[in-house]
């Protein structure tokens, strides 16, 4: 048994989502407060987050755990604390996404798909971010990074180091060219 | 300059807030609507308007409307599909983020005119940092009263939610979409029955994009007879189209349909010509699943005239020749692009994305990512060519959603208008393969 539980303020938040869908159907809200777990409970889902997800909407766990392996945006196992998502679908592979991952590989010395020993980063490749206009393009966090060149990645993952904080895709971030 | 609608204001400083939206004539239609008119005669100005869905299938918005069954003390409900995951797309990420309240003004007359008290906007994941925008433009729209209870006096309420999703591109289907919003994976279900009858919650149900949802301001402010000369033919209005690849201004642009596809590649508004003076060699004219068409037949139609940016233009030639308007995700490449490669990350992309529940679906895409990894490899026989021919034929057609189909015909186009390169993959590997640098 774990003692796993929501803040005071993210439990007040997660009861207003709950509130936005009618009587009877709280189920709905499981997506959302999946995202508050994995950003509350170190960037990914454990069984444990997953069950008290599910204990707050009245449902079984398991219908939890389907719909966590379901979507792309939750993690099952434990993930660096900046995950780095490169876009490589074709309007950023025309402008460079698989160079984009090269350098990466190279800068941070581990392959894609991996995790850095120190646990601060982890390299993925992903789908289409609705940021074609902007390729090649990656997100960490809640954030886009985009026009992306050789000098912006590098400064982009020192700031990471700087910081050494956990990005979740629930932190406000700033609008850049947008 | 073509004429603006959705975008009249986007580089107005400030059209984010609602003082300054407001200002420019924000929240006029919901005034109109409520005040002047009944639901039936919103209803009949979107018919009259031609408005077509702007989600990628064309469907005349006001036909869909009328649809949606009405039993007595049954809710129902209004979601906006706000999931654009098609690769290529990105136009209503920019409208969402630049002007909220478009969509919100947009929902609250659509919604009136559909008589729905509860209306949902499901917004991909990847889209977080526009929630907290669109959550911030629903709390503006609450505090002047266009939202909540007995909206401007007149005894009619709403509520309106964001809901997030979390990395599916499938759910962008208005099925799957309800399945997710439901909180459940996102299968899409068998059709019938449609949403408009058995939609969130077993509920009547109407889907529309954002793009749509955003256009019904105008045309009740404007009369749907204004709306329909704009555009041309059954292509009325203005389209978002989203340019991305080889050309000098990628980004999102309004175009009023009828505008010559040479002329969006290369006039200095739209995308301002191929980048680094390059030829153009192929589109992807309407997102990742429509078919690809080679530079001669983007800009010319069989019989020589100018191919132009509208339903009916881009589909002339039908399969063999023609290709679709789609979600307006506009894709250019250069001489120097690898058809093949492209190919490769789209199968991969639809490989990735399909829910599984189809053998077409699920065991095809696989066996054509796999088949094109084979091929970039330098592993490839000229059988492949014709397997991968024959499997997409067999996929298109014969599944529950229209996924199945999309992912098929990028591969059908790629072979038919391209078939040479994919030979040289097999016969000339190593001299084929490039590596893409990045290009700024
Ligand atoms: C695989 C798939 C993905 C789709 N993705 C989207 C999407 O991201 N956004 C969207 O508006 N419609 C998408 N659609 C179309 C929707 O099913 C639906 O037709 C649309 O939301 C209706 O809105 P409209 O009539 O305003 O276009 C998708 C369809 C399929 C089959
Ligand atoms: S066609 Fe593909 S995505 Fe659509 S229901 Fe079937 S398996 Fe799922
Ligand atoms: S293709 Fe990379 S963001 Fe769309």
């Amino acid at each position: 048994m774990s003692d796993i539980k929501f803040s005071e303020e993210t439990l007040a938040l997660a009861n207003k989502i709950i509130a936005r869908y009618p009587e009877g159907k709280q189920k709905s809200a499981l997506i959302p407060l999946l995202h508050l777990a994995q950003a509350e409970f170190d960037g990914w889902l454990s069984p444990a987050a997953m069950d008290y997800v599910a204990s707050l909407l009245k449902i079984q766990n398991i219908e939890a755990y389907e719909v966590a392996s379901f979507y792309s945006m939750f993690n099952l196992s434990p993930v660096g604390k900046c995950m780095i998502e490169v876009c490589r679908t074709s309007s950023c592979w025309v402008r460079g996404a698989n160079e984009v991952i090269a350098h990466l590989e190279n800068k941070l010395g581990i392959k894609e798909g991996e995790t850095t020993a120190d646990g601060m980063f982890t390299l993925k490749a992903v789908e289409c971010l609705g940021s074609c206009g902007t390729a090649p393009m990656m997100m960490i966090g809640a954030q886009f990074h985009e026009n992306l060149t050789h000098e912006k990645l590098d400064a982009i993952i020192d700031t990471c180091k700087q910081e050494g904080k956990r990005k979740t895709y629930l932190d406000s971030v700033v609008v850049d060219n947008y | 300059m073509g004429r603006k609608i959705l975008l009249a204001h986007d580089h107005v400083p400030g059209i984010q807030s609602y003082e300054v939206y407001r200002k420019h004539g924000g929240y006029n239609s919901v005034e109109k609507a409520i005040k002047t008119m009944t639901p039936e005669a919103v209803v009949e100005e979107v018919k009259k308007s031609g408005l077509r869905g702007r989600g990628g299938a064309g469907f005349p918005t006001g036909m869909k409307w009328s649809f949606l069954a009405k039993p007595e003390g049954v809710p129902r409900y209004l979601v906006c599909n706000a999931d654009e995951s098609e690769p290529g797309t990105f136009k209503d990420r920019y409208l969402m983020s630049r002007i909220p309240h478009t969509l919100v003004e947009g929902m609250i007359t659509s919604s009136y005119a559909l008589g729905v008290n509860a209306a949902y906007i499901y917004i991909r994941g990847e889209y977080f940092y526009i929630v907290s925008i669109l959550e911030k433009a629903i709390e503006e729209a609450y505090a002047n009263g266009w939202l909540g209870k007995n909206i401007l006096g007149s005894g009619y309420h709403l509520d309106l939610y964001v809901h997030v999703g979390a990395g599916a591109y499938i759910c962008g289907e208005e099925t799957a979409l309800l399945e997710s919003l439901e909180g459940k994976r996102g299968n899409p279900r068998i059709k019938p029955p449609f949403p408009a009858i058995a939609g969130l919650y077993g509920c009547p149900t109407v889907v529309n994009n954002v793009e749509t949802l955003a256009a019904v301001s105008f045309i009740v402010n404007e009369g749907g007879d204004e709306y329909a000369k704009i555009g041309i033919g059954k292509s009325a209005g203005t389209k978002l189209i989203s340019a991305s690849g080889h050309i000098n201004k990628p980004g999102v642009y309004e175009i009023e349909m009828g505008i010559s596809v040479e002329d969006f590649i290369n006039s200095e508004e739209y995308c301002g010509g191929m980048l680094n003076g390059k030829k153009l060699k192929a589109v992807v004219a309407g997102g990742s699943s429509v078919p690809i068409l080679p530079a001669d037949k983007i800009l010319h139609l069989a019989n020589g005239e100018k191919r132009l940016m509208s339903y009916e233009s881009l589909a002339d030639g039908g399969f063999g020749g023609g290709t679709m308007l789609g979600s307006g995700g506009f894709i250019v490449m250069d001489e120097d692009t690898s058809i093949v490669e492209n190919l490769f990350t789209f199968a991969r992309f639809y490989h990735h994305e399909s829910c599984g529940q189809c053998s077409p679906c699920r065991e095809g895409t696989a066996w054509m990512e796999k088949i094109l990894h084979k091929m970039i490899d330098g592993h490839a026989t000229l059988s492949d060519i014709d397997l991968l021919w024959e499997i997409q034929a067999k996929i298109e057609g014969n599944t529950i959603c229209p996924l199945g189909d999309a992912a098929a015909w990028p591969v059908a186009s790629a072979i038919r208008h391209f078939r040479s390169e994919f030979e040289e993959y097999v016969n000339n590997p190593k001299s084929v393969k490039k590596v893409i640098r990045m290009a700024l």
